[in-house]
């Protein structure tokens, strides 16, 4: 799927870090965010900004902290420590009613007791908006989310796809500066998830709010976002457009989490100023860029990741730097996706992203292929912990 | 086939039996009772005199409504009172301390409704804890008679049917996803608003079953009021308990019963109707 | 489930097998106080007949056996004015065999006055076993002067006394009026006027009352507590707050105490009339008789027993009853039938009120 009309103010600068934007120009900013649970730190130092109108991710497993982080932002739990400012004013005294912020639950939260007009109209009622504009701004925000005519339904008459516009709706009739969304995609089954990435996307642009999204699905993220924060253990990873995630990872954390990856263990046995050449114990060797992180050694331990897309396979090996002779252990047969596993003469198996050509036809398994990969397509971390 | 027939007649009949042995004949004898009148004795004729008899005087009616009301106003303070323990139960307590509240609400049940109210009655009496407490602290110069009014049947009838209003509003406060409360608060309302706009409703047909059954009760209780109450506290169970044993007018009794059945089933059919509940998403839970 | 299913059927198996299988059982429908367990246990000693005790009041014995229509108890025990009522109206007593009871050990004028009230059809169905009379139990400490239904309904004891929406009390206030309601019995509309008169004295006395009491129990623990200096009650209930101090004792209303007899009567559907036979005669005996009355707070109709009972209660008795009472007491005659549905309705009206 091709994410077209991309844009928002930071698309194009690549800024290496999130403090970049200033705290004028920002919806949304958090300052040095600590929330511990007992000895556990869910939260730990986060800080970022996030600039007017744009759609904001953060994207990491589940226990990395991230719905806390979320719960703080929405104000329902107070931070040990720094500060999170709306608009550059400072919200830690302000509790969840008065926040101008809203929150779209993971599983919705919808009234089930009342309709979806009076769902809509809540927030409105609470503000003491008269009647007739709120009926007004009802009838004006189910237009936007494409449901014009859902006001007097109840909620179970609706369907998953229905229920997630009229939550979006119903926070966004009270002109929130910054929307939560805590995994609200999350409940819904696959096609209808694909679907509904491509609309919340498109009704981010229609009501220009900014969006925060929280979610473990590294696809929503990529594909939505304007920028997205890697989260790990409390703390982000890397704070970046899909493209830098995903192109230039940062830490091993993030090279292995977005996008796929073939991940290997590997040791530097020659190094010069332009690029390393890394032995995995199996015995495979590969010509590689300078690391990310770390300096190339002779000896040094490196995690090494290599995307099944920027395998070549078959006669576009030829001119790869790194052409191996492989067998094909498998082939496991996704369409578009489609992908081998195959096993290198050392045993190592590494899958790779099987060519759109006809080339493909006679890949079977037990046939031996040639793979190429180029210095670049090696990415490689000085391992941890090794 | 057979077999499932035969699994449905066995596993039918006992609640048959029930229905039939226990409500539904005994129920039509009292139809036919209620609906003969005494002549002399051992003679009767069939007529509605017994229910004309009801009407006639002030007392009987004037009992029935004094019943009603005072059930109603002990719904709505079991009502007061049960609703933000049973949120507590169900949404603020956890784990041993959740169980070990729940079985608090259970504990009075373990002694009979007599017990009780003698325990009651201990408490209230002009010579009992209360009244003496009061003296003791210098509240009060002379001894304060708490027993025999209303306000003792009122906390009588609270105190018993405490536990079937509880019950239902835990079971329904507890499926509600906390959500929902927050996203109350996140979209601008206060704790009253939160609270009657969204947990109110959510737990209302916990609400509905929990006052229908407990206004039931209090309408056919006889110990507490009888007990408890002053000397003009009559309930109208007492009085259909009077006919019944003490005048041998099992009629006009029959009657009574009749009357009162039919007085509680309009009572919550309205009660439905009002909070537009139905039997099967209350009680039918 | 089994097991459990399997426990109950043997043990009600064991109930039926233990209920025909014992030679022979009386069973008694009575007051508290009338069948001791010592008293039992001699009678078991001395005929092998096991006595099952069900305790109960007049109106509970009569609803009772009206219920079963005069089934389930082999001898009753309703005061002798309860008799021809509800014999007439519901058939619930078979008729005596008087030849099966040792008259000899009955104080006669009680065995003739039973006898004669509870003949119906010229067949007698109860006769004498305790009586005793209604009046006050009095604090006679603070309340030494009470002496009538006026008395107890003055300003001086507003909120300190008590009584029940009974009968009896209704009875007592037409007596403190100067009338005679028993000898209205017979004429319905001059009883309605009188008992109508006397209900709305009562009814003006209510806010003298502190609570209306329905069991002895009630009453004994607002006199104990004095709460309630005076009340209406049964002599054994003065007796018995007499024997724990004495400035209680029972106190005769001056315009007479009114008297009842408990009588001994056979349910009409009763299956061992002789076994029952054997019970009064055995309980007749002075010396077992003074033990039930010993027990019961009242006085036996058996002949000779008086001499043999607690010289406390005789004393007490004694103080309540010099002969110028005993020879004005009220004996209630046997209630025509339709009588208590007057009576009922303006004792609602009263609780109402």
């Amino acid at each position: 799927m091709k994410r077209e009309g991309r844009g928002g103010p930071t698309a194009a600068s690549p800024p290496e870090r999130s403090n970049d934007v200033d705290s004028f120009s920002a919806d949304l900013e958090c300052r040095n965010l600590i929330k511990r649970f007992g000895s556990f730190t869910a939260v730990d130092d986060v800080s970022f900004a996030i600039p007017k109108g744009s759609f904001f991710s953060i994207l990491g497993p589940s226990g990395c902290g991230k719905t806390t982080l979320l719960r703080m932002m929405a104000g329902f739990a107070r931070p040990d420590a720094g500060d999170i400012l709306i608009k550059g004013a400072s919200v830690l005294d302000t509790p969840p009613n008065r926040r101008p912020v809203n929150l779209v639950f993971q599983h919705l939260a919808l009234f089930p007791m009342m309709t979806v007009a009076e769902n809509i109209a809540y927030g409105l009622r609470r503000r003491g908006t008269p009647r007739a504009d709120i009926a007004r701004a009802v009838a004006d925000v189910l237009g936007r989310v494409g449901l014009p005519d859902a006001g007097p339904k109840q909620i179970d008459q609706l369907s998953g796809g229905q229920k997630q516009r009229i939550a979006i709706a119903r926070a966004m009739v009270l002109d929130p500066a910054v929307l939560l969304l805590d995994e609200p995609l999350g409940a819904l089954d696959l096609k209808l998830r694909e679907h509904m990435k491509i609309e919340l996307k498109q009704l981010q642009h229609e009501f220009g709010t900014t969006f925060v999204y929280i979610t473990h699905d590294q696809s929503e993220a990529m594909m939505m976002s304007d920028r997205v924060a890697v989260m790990n253990a409390g703390r982000f990873e890397q704070v970046g457009t899909p493209e830098e995630l995903y192109f230039r990872p940062q830490t091993a954390f993030v090279a292995g989490f977005v996008g796929d990856a073939n991940k290997l263990r590997a040791k530097v046995i020659a190094a010069d100023g332009t690029g390393c050449k890394l032995a995995t114990d199996q015995g495979l060797t590969l010509a590689a860029g300078l690391p990310r992180k770390g300096v190339a050694e002779v000896g040094g331990m490196f995690d090494i990741f290599i995307r099944p897309e920027s395998i070549a396979v078959g006669t576009a090996a030829q001119d790869s730097t790194n052409r191996l002779e492989a067998v094909i252990e498998d082939v496991l047969f996704n369409g578009a996706q489609s992908r081998i596993l195959a096993r290198l003469p050392g045993g190592d198996v590494i899958e790779a992203l099987l060519p759109q050509s006809g080339e493909a036809e006679p890949l079977r398994r037990g046939v031996s292929v040639a793979l190429g990969l180029g210095p670049g397509s090696v990415v490689s971390f000085a391992a941890t912990g090794a | 086939m057979r077999e499932g027939k035969l699994v449905f007649w066995l596993l039918f009949a006992p609640f048959a039996a029930w229905i039939a042995l226990l409500i539904v004949i005994p129920h039509i004898d009292m139809l036919i009772l209620s609906l003969r009148e005494k002549v002399a004795p051992r003679v009767y004729e069939t007529g509605f005199r017994n229910y004309a008899d009801f009407a006639a005087s002030w007392v009987y009616p004037w009992t029935l409504l004094r019943t009603v009301v005072f059930s109603i106003i002990a719904t709505v303070l079991t009502f007061i009172i049960g609703f933000p323990v049973a949120y507590y139960i169900a949404k603020i307590a956890q784990g041993r301390t959740k169980a070990a509240l729940f079985m608090l609400c259970l504990l009075p049940f373990w002694v009979s409704e007599i017990v009780r109210v003698f325990g009651w009655m201990l408490l209230l009496r002009e010579t009992g804890l209360i009244s003496n407490a009061l003296q003791g602290l210098g509240i009060t110069s002379g001894p304060v008679e708490f027993l025999y009014n209303d306000a003792a049947i009122l906390i009588g009838l609270v105190y018993t049917s405490m536990l079937f209003m509880i019950v239902p509003l835990i079971s329904t406060i507890d499926g509600m996803d906390d959500a929902l409360v927050e996203a109350g608060y996140d979209l601008g309302g206060n704790g009253w608003t939160v609270l009657t706009r969204i947990v109110i409703p959510y737990a209302m047909p916990g609400i509905i079953a929990g006052s229908i059954v407990v206004f039931m009760l209090a309408l056919g209780n006889y110990l507490t009021p009888t007990l408890l109450g002053g000397k003009s506290g009559q309930w109208f169970t007492a009085q259909i308990y009077s006919q019944f044993i003490t005048r041998f007018n099992w009629e006009l009794g029959s009657a009574f019963g009749f009357i009162l059945l039919a007085t509680s089933s309009a009572l919550v059919w309205l009660l439905l109707r009002l909070s537009g509940q139905s039997l099967s998403n209350t009680l039918g839970r | 489930m089994r097991k459990l299913l399997g426990t109950v059927l043997t043990s009600a198996a064991f109930a039926l097998v233990g209920t025909a299988g014992s030679a022979e059982t009386l069973r008694l429908l009575t007051w508290g106080g009338y069948a001791p367990e010592s008293v039992i246990s001699a009678f078991k000693a001395e005929t092998g007949i096991d006595v099952e005790v069900t305790l109960s009041n007049n109106e509970d014995m009569i609803s009772k056996l009206r219920a079963t229509g005069g089934a389930g108890f082999d001898l009753a025990q309703p005061s002798q004015d309860r008799i021809l009522g509800p014999q007439q109206e519901f058939g619930i007593y078979k008729p005596l065999d008087l030849s099966q009871i040792d008259q000899s050990q009955f104080i006669g004028d009680l065995y003739d006055a039973s006898v004669a009230a509870t003949t119906v059809d010229g067949a007698a169905y109860g006769v004498a076993h305790i009586w005793g009379v209604s009046g006050f139990a009095v604090d006679r400490s603070v309340a030494g002067d009470i002496k009538t239904y006026a008395d107890l309904c003055s300003a001086d004891y507003a909120g300190k006394i008590s009584m029940r929406t009974k009968r009896i009390a209704l009875l007592g206030f037409a007596f403190a009026a100067g009338e005679d309601p028993f000898a209205a019995y017979s004429d319905p509309a001059k009883y309605e006027e009188i008992i109508t008169a006397a209900a709305t004295a009562m009814g003006e006395c209510k806010a003298n009352v502190k609570a209306y009491w329905s069991g002895a129990d009630d009453l004994l623990a607002m006199m104990r507590s004095g709460e309630v200096v005076a009340a209406e009650a049964w002599d054994a209930t003065g007796f018995k707050l007499n024997a724990e101090d004495a400035k209680w004792n029972f106190v005769a209303p001056s315009t007479g105490a009114l008297g009842w007899i408990d009588t001994f009567t056979i349910p009409a559907k009763g299956e061992n009339d002789a076994a029952a036979y054997k019970w009064i005669n055995f309980v007749m005996r002075p010396d077992v008789a003074a033990q039930i009355v010993n027990q019961a707070g009242s006085f036996s109709a058996s002949k000779g027993s008086d001499e043999l009972v607690d010289p406390a209660l005789r004393a007490a008795y004694q103080e309540a009853f010099p002969p110028e009472v005993i020879s004005n007491i009220k004996w209630f005659p046997p209630i025509p039938a339709g009588l208590e549905d007057i009576e009922g309705r303006l004792l609602d009206q009263i609780a109402a009120q």
